[in-house]
Formats: structure tokens, sequence, C-alpha cells
């Protein structure tokens, strides 16, 4: 019990000496050890702080980038499919175009043939009439010579003759 | 760097060495031979309460072991005495053993007055009345001494290693202690101080937790005399680190702080003849509460251990050590936790009770 006692009794040298060995290690490492390490410390959490945020920033505006790449590669693949649509028409289009204009002129020409062909038969016949008229008044007149010596007379026959032959041909 | 630490410890030694004296004594030589250790203890028996009471109250002399013919290796300690007539007088306190009597001081070996530097009379009796003031280096104090000078080694080299590593990660040392430090800062002192104050109080929070907490453990250490001092079961070092607390809270008490006590909101006025001493009594009982958790714990702590080992001599019986042993090593991991936990909970209640006084209600 008398042991407990002085147990309890706070000594009056040992009240002194903790304060005095804990405030000189209080100012002592107050303002060499704490200052810097918790300055430290917060600088360090700060760097931290900031940089996530801007690695966050950096991840939207990726995304945001990303996200325009897209629409930009969306709008190119649409542009070339339009492009590639046109020229496919333009070609169908002109390919038909001048198809059409083509069967136009081949008709053209074969309508022009055949009318030259017509033309040129009409003429032939013509020709082939008259050499016939005069071939025939020549051979006749060769033939028959002599025989006929009043020359309307026989002018009369052939022509008569021969317009019976050029209806017959028609 | 490491051999900067190695001249800083030796030459701290170095300097302390004159004050301290290592000496093997006889204990028959004794003038009291009775209350010699060994002497004692063989001619009276075991007394398990003297050889608690011995390792946790304060001394002026360092016992390090009883050798087997009887002789005791103690470390004295050194002496400083104030008294009115005799002025100061500083001596080792091998000066005073075996109840020599020095400079007409002596040291008591019985009684109320046991461990204490008295002025002697002329026949050699204790002169109770007029008690010299005395500020030696005890074992506590040597302790605490050592305790303080770890941790400034220590904290000066993490601050010095932060300044050269700038902010990359922890390393090292930081590691170590960086988590301990912010648990100070995230877990006591920023959800009782609120952001605004918390900077302010954080140099005297991890002040007093380190140094609570280096003391615990130095005392747990049994064996070179540095370490084992009984710091903070010591009443007189817990006031000390209580009043610190109490008269930061009260420097810094707001205005509504001393509103609430001696105009406590919401009472009616003629309680306030009760209420204002109650509030007054209140002011002081939460860093009494702060002295005696910190004495009690770490003194029941260090009791119980050395009860398990006084075990051994009380039944004399060599079979029972390897069972004390155990009980020992699991009573030592058990005051590990309670060495951090009691610097956290001194830490935690006064960051409590300055966050109280600091707050400014708004209304």
């Amino acid at each position: 019990m008398i042991l407990a006692t002085s147990l309890a009794t706070p000594q009056i040298g040992t009240v002194f000496w903790t304060t005095l060995v804990f405030i000189l290690f209080f100012l002592v490492l107050a303002k060499f050890a704490w200052k810097p390490i918790l300055n430290a410390v917060k600088a360090r959490e700060e760097i931290i702080k900031s940089s996530l945020e801007s690695a966050e920033k950096a991840r939207e505006d990726m995304k945001r980038l990303q996200a325009d790449n897209e629409a930009i590669l969306r709008k190119a693949r649409e542009e070339r499919e339009n492009i590639l649509k046109d020229a496919r028409d333009a070609r169908e289009k002109m390919i038909t175009e001048a198809r059409d204009k083509a069967s136009e002129e081949a008709g053209k020409m074969i309508e022009k043939a055949r009318t030259e062909i017509e033309r040129e038969k009409l003429k032939a016949l013509s020709e082939i009439q008259d050499q016939v008229a005069s071939l025939s008044v020549e051979i006749a007149s060769k033939l028959l010579g002599e025989h006929l010596k009043k020359d309307d007379e026989q002018e009369k026959l052939i022509s008569k003759y021969l317009k019976e032959l050029g209806t017959n041909n028609n | 760097m490491k051999k900067k630490i190695w001249i800083s410890v030796i030459s701290f030694i170095v300097f302390l060495l004159p004050f301290f004296t290592l000496a093997a004594q006889e204990g028959e030589h004794s003038a009291h031979p009775e209350k010699t250790r060994a002497g004692s203890e063989a001619e009276k028996g075991f007394n398990p309460s003297e050889f608690i009471m011995d390792h946790i109250s304060d001394s002026h002399e360092w016992h390090i072991m009883t050798l087997g013919n009887g002789k005791n290796v103690v470390i004295y300690l050194p002496v400083i005495l104030w008294s009115k007539e005799k002025g100061l007088s500083i001596f080792s306190s091998g000066k005073l053993a075996h109840g020599h009597i020095h400079n007409g001081y002596m040291l008591v070996e019985e009684g109320e007055l046991k461990g204490r530097i008295v002025n002697a009379g002329s026949d050699g009796s204790v002169d109770e009345k007029n008690l010299p003031l005395d500020f030696s280096i005890t074992k506590a104090v040597a302790g605490m001494l050592f305790a303080a000078l770890t941790g400034l080694i220590l904290f000066l080299l993490l601050a010095r290693s932060y300044r050269k590593s700038g902010i990359s990660h922890p390393r090292g040392l930081q590691s170590f202690l960086e988590p301990v430090i912010l648990l100070v800062r995230d877990d006591i002192a920023i959800p009782n101080l609120g952001h605004e104050h918390y900077e302010k109080f954080m140099p005297y929070l991890l002040t007093a937790f380190f140094f609570i907490l280096i003391n615990n453990i130095f005392g747990l250490v049994p064996f070179p005399p540095p370490f084992g001092a009984n710091v903070t079961g010591n009443i007189a070092v817990t006031m000390v680190l209580a009043v610190f607390t109490f008269t930061i809270t009260t420097i810094n008490g707001s205005r509504t702080y001393w509103k609430h006590i001696f105009a406590t909101p919401g009472v009616p006025f003629w309680l306030l003849p009760i209420m204002i001493p109650v509030e007054i009594i209140g002011m002081f009982s939460k860093p009494f509460a702060l002295m005696i958790r910190l004495f009690a714990n770490i003194t029941a702590g260090h009791i119980i251990v050395l009860s398990l080992i006084a075990l051994i001599f009380i039944f004399e019986s060599l079979w029972l050590a390897p069972v004390s042993a155990l009980f020992v090593i699991f009573m030592d991991c058990l005051e590990t936790l309670v060495a951090f936990l009691q610097a956290y909970v001194f830490t935690l209640l006064s960051a409590l009770f300055i966050g109280l006084a600091v707050k400014e209600e708004h209304h």
C-alpha cells in the first residue's frame, strides 16, 4: 500500500525532466521533421490527385477524339459509298445513252442506205429501160432492116411494145 | 549516411558516460545487508510484491542483474539535488549506495519515502520535514532521454529522406513510418479537428503520439539498460503529457467552448450554480483521465508480465518456467498492441478535447 502510494505520487524531478525533454522533442521535431514531412506528403498527395485528374481528362479527350474519328470515318465511308454509287449510275447512264445513240445512228444509216439503194435501183432500172429500148431498136432495126420503110410507123410500134414491157415489168 | 548515425549515437553515449557508473557491488559489505536484493531474497525468501515494485518504480540506480556470488551489477545514475542550505549538488548515486551518507544526503531504503533522497540527520535519521528538491536523472528520465533521442534521430533522418527523394513514392524508412504519420493525420487529427484546424495541431499530436509510442515500446524491451524503464507508467510523465493537452485545449478554447462552460445554452439560469462547477470539473477531469489511463495501462502491463515471471520464484519450480515463459510471450504480444493502442488513444482523446474546444458553433 505504501509502495502503491509512492507509485501514484508524481516526483518534481521527473515532472521537470519530462517537461524539458518533451518541449525540446516537440520544438526540434516540429521545425525540422513534422513540417518538411507533412509538406512532402501533402505535395505528393496533391501531385497524385492532379495527375489522376489530368489522366481522367486525357482519357475523356481520347474518348471524344475516338468518337470524332469514328464519326469522320463513318462519314468518309458514306461519302465513298455515295461517290461509287454516283459513278456507277453515271457509267450506267453513259452506257445506255451510248447504246441508244448508237442504235439510233445505226437505224438512221440503215434507213439512208435503204433509200439510197432504192434510188440506185430506180436509176438503174430506168437506165436499163433506156438501154433496152435503144438496144431493141437497134436489134429490131438490124433484124427488120429493109422491111421497115416508113420510119414513123416503126417508131410508133416500138414505143407501143416498150410500154407493154414496162407495165409487165412493173 | 549510416556512418553519421553511428557517430551521433556513439558520441551521445560517450557524452553521457561520465554520469553513469557501472559497478559490481558486494551485497555482504552493505551497511544495510538486509536491503540488498540478493541478501534479502536469500534470507527472507522471495517477496513478489517487492520484486514487482522494484521493477516498476523509479530509481536512482539501474539494476541490471544479481550475480551468483551475490554481487549486483548496477548502473549508478547521476543525482542532482537542490536544497536551500546546500544549494545545488551533483554526484553519482553510487556514493549513496549501501546506506552511505554523502554531503548530508542519504537514500531511504525503507518505509514511506523508500527510494527518495533525503537530508540525513547527524545520527543517520531521516529528516522528513526538509526534503531536498530532487532533479536526478532517474531510471525513468534516462529511459525517456534515450527514447527521445531515438525519436529525434529517426524523424530527422526521415525528414532528410523526404527532402532528398522529393515527391517520389515512399521507400525505406518512409514506407515504415509514413503510414503511422498518415494514421495520426487521417484517423485522429482530421476527423476530430476538422479540415480548417487540423494542421495547426498536427505537430503536437504527432509528437505526443510518437513520444508515448517509443517510450511504451522501449519499456517492453526487458534487458539492455536504455530499454526497460517504466517511463509511460510513471505518473509524473503522464501528468506532464496530460497538462500539455489541457494547456493547448484551454488556450485554444473558442468563444463557444467558454460559453458552454459558463452559460450552457438551454439550461435554466437557476441551474447554473450547479452546472458551472460541473463544467469546470469536466475541464480538469478530461486530462486527469488521460493521465490515469496511460499510467494505469502501462503499469498494469508491466505488473502482469512481472507477476508471471515471479510465479517461477514463488513456486520455486523449474517446470513452471516454460509455462510462465509462454504466458509472458503472449502478454508481451498483447502489450505491444497496448503500447500502440495507448499512444493512439491518448492522441485521439487529445485531438477530441482540442477539437471540442476549437470548434466555433454557428447558431
